[in-house]
């Protein structure tokens, strides 16, 4: 027993030559504790390599690789805190948080309208399902579900299942250039931008377009880009076809995928995994059948499964729903029919009137007209919508739906204020996370990067 | 604004609320976290509008008697059998039930959590296989129960969802972990831990997840400022998100 002068307590060194800080537990030397006033704070960030292995530790030497938060292979700022035998991975770690922005603090003073501009910026592949899962929670709150127009669900379901293709199109992109197979990177990228395309017609922006608001959505989809949309979807699923008979049968793809990434449906439940990782396990769970909202009872689409419960399944799942989500699509087209796209109820509905305007967005003139020379009352209520926004009775809802990674569950406390009083996501990508270490535990490293690529976390929502 | 710094504004504003709202029938308690003063929030006797006086309580939705309506009947009566068989009655594992916005949220007082929790889980009638995580909430006002937390259930087989929440002062902040039961929550209960401060007694490694492991306070407290500078823009300058007009 010796001591060391450090800022930390007394070290103890044991037989082994293990060092041990202050009440840091004998399995875990990675995590070096110290007290402060508001209790025991460990630090995962390591520390002296000798500290932690001895070097003459028997034959089979483990050590401890950090691969992330800047490793192209890990999906993102994920750090994956691996402990090897050679090139076998003994246990896995994950650290997050490298993306962490206090999206949820920042929503608690703003109205409810901006906090849609926040949410979407969460999970970015998937930034629609983010504004709807928000607007449902909301409107559930102010209790005003049944006054949603009919034709802005009708195009939220048509931007979320468009939304789901892209989404999906970058996890087999990013999972195929981790995998090595770069061609379905540049062919997945290339078909998302199509997508993105739409988006921007529609919406004004790429990513990120606060589209979906409390009360229906931003702006009304004209005749001419449901056109556009309809001849974009022809080319899509071809291309989806030619990414897809890639992948499908190729014998490198299938030997770096099948039997890799294992969990099945007990693991998942106990671990709370949902999405195509629940349904690679043959349970068919889909919140848009089980519990559905924005009309999705009424569409007629299937909820792909396999058996697998590997990532090869998750692949072919993905592959499955983005066909499903095209047919979705074309029910949401057919079915779009004229009408308001945003709630009657005035003292809610924000942007109040937009029309097309020359540049394809903008001010309705009439409405500027009316409140800037005509009704005073108009304006004092523009102005009042604008910088006080609504009140919302208090009370909490827990909305979830669907998203490409699982279920998207939003928690919104409101005080009765204008603002919200916590806003908190349960993001598919956070939870699912925790899966990788019951995934890759005792495989290759190799097999960490299809099992993470096959959980497809996107980091902006893990951290948000 | 001057003469209600004298008393204490939670206090004052308590009063106004017992004798402006009455009870409705069969509540026990009004659910009051805090008071609301003004419609601005000035607080340096700048606001001209003639609302700087106004008092008015923050209740959140009361206590729901039985019958709750639909199926949430028949899941309480099974979680009161299933509390007996682990020798916790009903009444002292839950503090009351709410029934709103056709949610039903059991309020569980946390020595009784586990038992609530593998109830949960392990009854063939209730069958809730997933807990969808846990969030924090802050109340600075509802004093002697601050920091609440909150777990959304479902169940695949039942297709069904409730909620329970769980309340602990400030000055004691902790729970215990249902990571045992559902270890979906270790990663849930960590960020509750780093955010709000709650401890999860028996979870495994509460660690901070989000947050630097060095970081101090826990940010989404209500207590813990969220920052910001000053933007200039063309001469003009627009104070930080925390101090600029608020309306509620």
């Amino acid at each position: 027993m010796t001591t060391d002068q450090n800022m930390f307590s007394e070290a103890l060194i044991d037989d082994e030559g293990i060092v041990y800080e202050g009440e840091m537990p004998e399995d875990d030397p990675y995590a070096l504790s110290y007290e402060t006033g508001q209790g025991t704070v460990y630090t995962v960030s390591g520390g002296d390599w000798d500290s932690i292995s001895s070097p003459d530790e028997g034959e089979r030497e483990r050590i401890v690789v950090n691969m992330g938060p800047q490793h192209p292979s890990t999906h993102g700022v994920l750090r994956l805190i691996l402990e090897l035998e050679g090139e076998t991975v003994i246990d896995t770690r994950c650290g997050i948080g490298y993306l962490h922005t206090g999206i949820e603090k920042n929503m608690e003073y703003r109205t409810w309208t901006q906090g849609v501009t926040f949410v979407t910026r969460m999970d970015y592949l998937s930034p629609f399902f983010n504004e709807t899962a928000y607007c449902l929670g909301v409107e559930k709150l102010l209790g005003v579900t049944d006054q949603i127009p009919e034709r802005a669900s009708t195009i939220r379901v048509l931007m979320m299942e468009l939304n789901r293709i892209s989404s999906h199109l970058v996890a087999l992109a990013t999972g195929g250039m981790e995998l090595g197979a770069l061609t379905a990177m540049t062919f997945g990228f290339r078909e998302r931008e199509l997508i993105l395309d739409i988006f921007e017609m529609v919406t004004g922006l790429r990513m990120n377009s606060a589209y979906v608001r409390p009360g229906g959505v931003a702006q009304d989809i004209t005749d001419d880009q449901v056109i556009r949309i309809r001849e974009t979807l022809p080319l899509l699923r071809k291309r989806m076809k030619d990414t897809a008979d890639l992948l499908v049968d190729n014998a490198i793809w299938m030997g770096r995928t099948v039997g890799v990434g294992y969990l099945d449906l007990a693991g998942c439940m106990s671990l709370g995994i949902t999405g195509p990782i629940l349904r690679s396990t043959g349970l068919p769970h889909d919140l848009r059948k089980s519990q559905p909202y924005c009309g999705y009872e009424t569409y007629d689409f299937a909820v792909p499964t396999q058996d697998t419960c590997d990532a090869y399944g998750r692949f072919l799942i993905r592959v499955a729903e983005m066909q499903e989500s095209i047919k979705i699509v074309e029910q949401a087209l057919d079915r779009l029919r004229q009408g308001p796209v945003m709630i009657e109820d005035k003292k809610i509905a924000w942007p109040a009137r937009l029309s097309i305007g020359g540049d394809g967005q903008g001010n309705s003139p009439e409405h500027i007209k009316e409140i800037m020379s005509q009704s005073m009352e108009a304006l004092i209520h523009h102005f009042k919508l604008v910088t006080e926004g609504f009140s919302v009775p208090p009370g909490q809802v827990y909305s979830a739906i669907e998203s490409p990674r699982g279920e998207l569950g939003v928690h919104i406390v409101s005080d009765g204020g204008t603002r919200p009083y916590r806003v908190h996501y349960r993001d598919p990508s956070f939870n699912n996370l925790q899966a990788t270490a019951a995934m890759s535990n005792g495989s290759m490293i190799s097999d960490v990067i299809a099992a993470v690529a096959s959980i497809d976390p996107v980091m902006g929502g893990v951290d948000r | 604004m001057s003469d209600q710094q004298s008393v204490s504004p939670f206090e004052a504003g308590l009063e106004v609320a017992a004798s402006a709202t009455t009870l409705p029938e069969g509540m026990r308690e009004l659910e009051v976290i805090g008071v609301r003063h003004g419609a601005f929030s000035a607080q340096d006797g700048g606001d001209t509008s003639g609302f700087g006086g106004l008092v008015a309580p923050i209740v959140m939705p009361g206590p729901t008697e039985p019958p709750y309506g639909g199926w949430f009947d028949a899941a309480a009566e099974e979680l009161a059998l299933a509390l007996a068989d682990r020798g916790v009655p009903m009444t002292t594992a839950v503090e009351k039930v709410v029934v709103d916005r056709g949610e039903i949220t059991f309020f569980v007082r946390r020595e009784h959590l586990l038992a609530f929790a593998s109830a949960l889980r392990d009854e063939p009638a209730l069958r809730f296989e997933m807990c969808m995580g846990v969030n924090g909430v802050h109340y600075p006002g509802d004093v002697g129960r601050e920091l609440h937390a909150v777990y959304p259930f479902q169940s695949v087989t039942h297709n069904r969802r409730i909620r329970v929440e769980v309340t602990c002062p400030d000055g004691d902040p902790r729970i215990p972990s249902i990571t045992s039961v559902y270890p979906a929550n270790d990663w849930h209960e960590r960020e509750t831990y780093d955010f709000f401060g709650i401890i999860f007694d028996g979870h495994p490694a509460l660690t901070r997840i989000e947050m630097p492991d060095d970081w101090p306070g826990h940010p989404q407290r209500k207590d813990y400022p969220l920052g910001g500078i000053p933007v200039e823009y063309k001469g003009a300058e627009v104070p930080p998100p925390d101090q600029r007009r608020a309306y509620s």
